[in-house]
């Protein structure tokens, strides 16, 4: 069965908004209407976003690092979102995994909202129904766009590729293989929502080096010309000399 | 949570209802039995009437909880369609049911329609017996789809318990009852007694495992935290940015945004109009006192409004771990 799902690199990410702004770009203009927006140019801009990027401080100064978090549905496999919608607006599609809500279903309601343990989900306070993450369902599949652009606009802004895009279930995708050769993990397990985007963690790129690798103690052409004793045997020495 | 005042008049206003029923028809099956006077048909038809009306009022609270008062009409009947998993899919199934069934009740009544179910002619009102004890069976699953839609929700670990249930019932019933003697006052005061005698033994139970709840609530260890929530394993984390300027819907529905010594003082003040105010009225109007019989009523619906309100404020939603600079 197929499961699509981003799997996001926090070791790349820079926080820039690129995913949020095509994001919200791409799906304010889709067929299922706007994501509205309160004074967008003005004091205290609100709206709908499918996408958000937040940023944390690890640590305590001065030794603190910096994490940029993007935060969109993660189209969990046990959703808990799905089961309580009274309508069957909010359903998860069995042939790709893809946690959606049929905005012509939606009652508004919230309840939906409530059972998200992640708060993925915005009401829109226009339209007066729940949006999400679509996982670009309207774009992934659109045989018109060259095959390259099928994909969300999450992933295709992203400049640091921090964003992979694939079958989680299939074992020789890219983004299954990130997350099983990087470390990729699945946030709040405790609640066995089982979700479906994976996150790979911040790593440290180190190498070791020993003093005496950086100066060298001895001549080294004093160190080549230390003679050993050579076998009798034949030997590849006996080749080259 | 942010409460919100559909959902606090919906449940208050149902629960009202709900209890009124199952007062009357306590009535009706004890007298069937012998154990209380027989009442005439009028005292069960204004009395259903009355629930009736509560019901309906939370009826149109629940309006107010929809995106637009027209999905009521073009959506809301999808709404019985998820009863196999959602719980308020059963809430909206078992509402208009039980709204039916009380409607029945009264007109059963008012007409005085009977029949010889059980083959004892002497016994009369069985048809209405069997139609209040499916009543019953309605009401009793309303509260609990109600207080399963609160309970099912397992991350939010104030509402994931059972005492949550066993509290709507207890609180529904509690003021169904106190407005059961409230309206015997009125109608039928032999029986004033009875219903306050019962509204302050479920008034003192609800008292019990409210305050239940609220110690439980107190000792909750909260399963998610800010590392398990972006998986970084470290002790020191603090939020920056929460990725927007102005709040969201994230910012708005999930947090009360009142002090902590407001939300203090909205528990001491349900704690005492829910619980010991109405039964020091409701035990001086035992004789039958109007005004304190509909004091004890109007002084624990306000309760409950405001304990209802509590309720909600108190649950704190694990998404509120990426929202901390609110």
């Amino acid at each position: 069965m197929t499961q699509l799902a981003l799997v996001i690199d926090l070791n790349v990410c820079v926080g820039c908004h690129a995913c949020v702004t095509s994001c919200k770009q791409w799906n304010t203009s889709g067929q299922a209407g706007p994501l509205f927006d309160d004074n967008p140019f003005t004091k205290d801009p609100t709206g709908t976003f499918f996408n958000r990027v937040q940023t944390f401080e690890i640590g305590e100064f001065p030794k603190t690092e910096t994490l940029h978090f993007p935060k969109s549905c993660l189209h969990c496999e046990d959703a808990p979102c799905v089961p309580v919608c009274p309508t069957g607006a909010s359903h998860k599609r069995s042939e790709d995994g893809i946690v959606l809500v049929d905005y012509d279903k939606c009652i508004g309601c919230k309840y939906c909202s409530w059972a998200c343990p992640y708060g993925m989900r915005e009401f829109d306070e226009y339209q007066k129904v729940m949006k999400k993450c679509t996982l670009c369902v309207d774009r992934i599949y659109d045989e018109t766009l060259d095959e390259r652009d099928r994909k969300p606009a999450c992933v295709l802004a992203c400049p640091t590729s921090a964003r992979l895009f694939g079958d989680v279930h299939d074992p020789d995708s890219e983004a299954s293989v990130a997350v099983r050769e990087r470390g990729g993990y699945q946030l709040m397990p405790e609640w066995g929502t089982k979700p479906a985007n994976h996150y790979l963690p911040r790593r440290k790129t180190q190498i070791s080096i020993h003093e005496d690798e950086l100066v060298r103690v001895d001549n080294p052409l004093k160190k080549e010309d230390i003679r050993h004793e050579t076998s009798k045997d034949v030997s590849l020495d006996d080749w080259l000399m | 949570m942010h409460p919100t005042f559909s959902v606090i008049f919906l449940t208050t206003l149902i629960g009202v209802g709900q209890g009124l029923f199952l007062a009357l028809f306590t009535e009706q099956s004890y007298s069937a039995a012998n154990l209380l006077p027989a009442q005439d048909s009028s005292f069960y038809v204004t009395g259903s009437f009355i629930a009736l009306a509560f019901l309906i009022g939370g009826l149109i609270a629940a309006i107010g909880h929809l995106g637009k008062p027209i999905y009521m009409i073009t959506r809301a009947w999808r709404g019985i369609t998820q009863w196999r998993t959602s719980w308020l899919s059963r809430e909206l199934i078992l509402m208009p049911l039980v709204m039916f069934l009380v409607f029945l009740y009264g007109v059963f009544h008012y007409f005085g329609l009977d029949a010889n179910l059980f083959g004892t002619p002497e016994l009369g009102g069985q048809l209405t017996l069997v139609l209040g004890t499916v009543t019953t069976a309605a009401v009793f699953g309303l509260f609990i789809a109600t207080a399963m839609i609160y309970a099912s929700l397992k991350f939010l670990q104030e509402w994931a318990c059972s005492l949550t249930v066993v509290n709507y019932i207890l609180l529904g019933s509690a003021s169904g009852f106190t407005l059961a003697a409230a309206y015997a006052a009125y109608v039928a005061p032999e029986l004033v007694g009875f219903y306050a005698g019962w509204a302050m033994i479920i008034t003192a139970a609800a008292l019990i495992t409210r305050s239940g709840s609220l110690i439980r609530n107190t000792r909750i260890k909260y399963k998610s935290t800010i590392q398990s929530a972006i998986g970084v394993r470290h002790t020191k984390v603090q939020q920056k940015s929460m990725g927007m300027m102005g709040g969201s819907f994230n910012t708005r529905e999930f947090f009360h945004g009142k002090t902590a010594a407001f939300l203090k003082s909205i528990k001491w003040i349900f704690l005492v109009l829910v619980f010991p105010l109405p039964l020091l009225l409701l035990w001086a109007g035992m004789e039958g006192d109007k005004t304190l019989l509909v004091m004890a009523f109007l002084v624990q619906y306000v309760g409950l409004l405001f304990e209802r309100w509590f309720f909600f404020a108190q649950a704190n939603h694990p998404q509120n771990l990426y929202y901390q600079t609110v």
